[in-house]
């Protein structure tokens, strides 16, 4: 991966200074086309006119049997800041942010560790964490469910060894929510992370530790700073899919506890208003650009130069 | 056998990840009710003497719930083809069927409530009871169902009503109110489930103060919502789509049920009514005013209703059925380990039929996510 890396580095800047040369300028616009076109054709059906769609429904009112009535309303908007959704849409942050933190700091001592075993293991380690990947995403939710329920595996185990007297009330709770969450993201906080840990030249720790620095120092001055856009990047890998999920509240909240994908969806698919969902899908979007800035100015202020590109 | 159409709910939240901006995007101009279209439309001049051959039928269903072989079955007795659409959730059906052209269906199957709420909206075409003679095997009681007396637009396939399922070995005494779901002894607290789907969360508190299901009284809404989220925390989750399983694992003891799904056929399981009453629930076949192939569609009605066809969702699905002569040749070792199958007619129009609210359902949907979103 590193190597890769390093190799392609050379070969983007000549790419990049070659596409402003004089002579690339003109007449390239075919071949350009050519290329960018799956890519664009894919992104203008599939995201670009879906989203206008939807977007564009915000205005209007809701059809009796779903769809819209194209009679303009801002009632829409004015519903968003109605305490029950608010309240909706802070929970679901508070769930968020809780399982990017934990994320955080599970994923990153595990990506160093990683990073740093010998190669062999780096691959073992490596498929290991993508393997779950190639099982459904819901057959994994529902085992965290025969993991945790009641009678489950979990508190079975518990119980014969004599730890609890009653079963622990492990599902359909917060807590479990944020377990299937962390579950199911952390790999996605693990990877940039390795990636970037991984990539740091050792001569700079090496150059630390000549001067001087302890371990710690080390870590503190040299590898944490360099590998912050990484895990910036891995939390909002995390965060993102977490703050929108609606089957994992379901599943193992118990629908006990609702986060604003489920709100979202329940407007689609069972309350039959689009607008409404429309503009609640246009409040998580607006959040989610909202954290993306964040992320790239922070990644831009604590990542120089040179680690940014991860 | 899928006799759960309710876990379709399931399949359908797992793919509504993108679906739900996919939907949006599909169902893009359907604007909702056809205005120009009037409620109780005219009927359509029929030929009963009509080439059913040149015809065809396009019907949506849930999955799994009319028999596998039916379209090879009406190609051989009628001679016309069957395609046969699924849907999972009757919003899903609605989104089809109120796109500009109906989606091309000739025959939907719906719960009364869409139903009523279709014809309203001038998408159904009236039936012609002289093409269906075999709607006289239907009880008398079938048609009283008040989303449409007199089966005007829509023909009952099922119906039953909703109940407490339980565990007679794990309860102490068993229930007989719906106060025993809302309220439950200290043995079974955190052991009961009750539904998610908005009029069935509301009907055991409504039910239970001596409301209608059908009710829009804010204050009445209001008292229910106090009473539901008295009961949220004695609750060990809501769920529509596995409570059956979660009775047979022992996960719970006592769960709010449909009564075709209560898993009755399992030793220790039982299914009761509750003393302040319930709902009646019906799923029915409708003909979609767009259909140019009407003559087909009731001669399709005809034939499911014929008690060969019928009778196979009883036996199969365990669902009841409205049609007297499908009842009857029903086996009745099957009847007497489903007990919730032996309901008479007479016994399940005590129930109150679920209608659709119009713009008042917005209430239950305010009240559901009121509930669901308290901590």
């Amino acid at each position: 991966m590193t190597r890769n890396d390093v190799a392609a580095r050379p070969a983007l800047r000549r790419g990049s200074r070659a596409g402003r040369s004089p002579r690339r300028a003109g007449g390239s616009l075919l071949p350009r086309l050519v290329f960018l076109g799956p890519g664009l054709a894919y992104l203008i059906v599939l995201l670009a006119i879906p989203l206008a769609l939807v977007l564009s429904y915000t205005i209007f009112k809701r059809g009796r049997f779903g769809g819209v009535v194209y009679e303009a309303t801002g009632e829409n908007f004015a519903r968003l800041f109605d305490p029950l959704y608010l309240n909706v849409v802070v929970s679901s942050l508070k769930i968020a942010v809780l399982t990017t933190v934990l994320a955080l700091l599970i994923g990153y001592p595990t990506a160093y560790v990683i990073a740093h075993l010998p190669r062999k293991w780096k691959t073992i380690a490596l498929v290991a964490i993508v393997l779950p990947f190639w099982t459904n995403f819901l057959i994994r939710v529902y085992a965290w469910i025969v993991l945790l329920s009641g009678p489950g595996l979990v508190n079975t185990a518990l119980t014969r060894l004599g730890l609890v007297d009653e079963p622990l009330e492990l599902l359909y709770n917060q807590g479990a929510i944020v377990t299937g969450l962390l579950y199911s993201y952390l790999p996605l906080m693990v990877l940039p992370l390795y990636a970037a840990i991984e990539r740091l030249d050792p001569q700079l720790r090496e150059a630390s530790a000549n001067l001087g620095a302890r371990p710690a120092r080390t870590f503190v001055s040299i590898t944490l700073p360099l590998t912050v856009p990484a895990a910036l990047t891995g939390c909002v890998f995390v965060f993102v899919p977490s703050f929108g999920n609606f089957v994992i509240p379901e599943l193992l909240g118990g629908g006990r506890s609702i986060m604003v994908g489920n709100l979202i969806r329940d407007q689609f698919l069972k309350a039959r208003d689009w607008p409404f969902g429309s503009t609640l899908a246009l409040a998580l979007i607006a959040v989610l650009i909202v954290l993306l800035f964040l992320q790239a100015w922070a990644a831009r202020r604590y990542g120089g130069g040179e680690t940014r590109r991860g | 056998m899928s006799r759960n159409r309710r876990t379709r709910c399931l399949s359908a939240v797992a793919a509504a990840a993108g679906l739900a901006l996919a939907l949006a995007a599909c169902g893009g101009g359907s604007g909702g009710a056809n205005p120009s279209a009037t409620s109780g439309a005219q009927a359509a001049q029929l030929d009963p003497n009509a080439d059913l051959t040149k015809q065809s039928l396009t019907i949506t269903i849930w999955d799994g719930y009319s028999p596998k072989d039916l379209p090879e079955r009406v190609k051989s007795k009628l001679g016309f083809d069957v395609k046969v659409g699924i849907h999972d959730t009757n919003e899903m059906a609605m989104a089809k069927l109120t796109a500009s052209d109906g989606g091309g269906v000739d025959v939907a199957f719906v719960s009364g409530q869409y139903a009523q709420a279709l014809n309203e909206a001038g998408l159904l075409e009236p039936l012609h009871p002289e093409l269906i003679p075999n709607l006289a095997n239907l009880y008398p009681e079938a048609q009283q169902l008040s989303y449409d007396k007199g089966n005007k637009f829509s023909v009952p396939y099922t119906w039953g009503t909703t109940g407490i399922c339980y565990r007679s070995d794990l309860v102490k005494t068993p229930p007989t109110s719906w106060n025993d779901i809302l309220n439950p002894p200290a043995d079974a607290r955190k052991k009961v489930t009750m539904m998610t789907t908005e009029r069935w969360l509301a009907l055991p508190a409504l039910k239970y103060l001596g409301y209608s299901v059908n009710t829009t009284d804010d204050a009445q809404l209001a008292k229910a919502k106090e009473l539901l989220e008295k009961a949220k925390p004695n609750l060990l989750a809501y769920d529509d789509t596995t409570f059956g399983e979660r009775l047979t694992k022992g996960e719970a003891v006592m769960v709010e049920a449909w009564d075709g799904w209560c898993p009755t056929g399992e030793e220790n399981i039982e299914f009761v009514v509750p003393k302040e009453g319930s709902d009646l629930w019906a799923d029915t076949m409708v003909i979609m005013k767009n259909s140019k192939n009407k003559e087909a569609a009731h001669a399709f009605i005809n034939f499911i209703l014929d008690p060969s066809v019928h009778g196979w969702v009883a036996a199969n699905i365990l669902y009841k059925v409205p049609n007297k002569a499908a009842m009857d040749q029903v086996d009745p070792k099957l009847l007497e380990a489903n007990t919730p199958l032996k309901m008479t007619p007479a016994d399940l129009l005590q129930g109150e039929s679920l209608v659709d609210l119009g713009e008042a359902s917005t209430k239950y949907t305010r009240l559901s996510t009121e509930v669901a979103a308290q901590q």
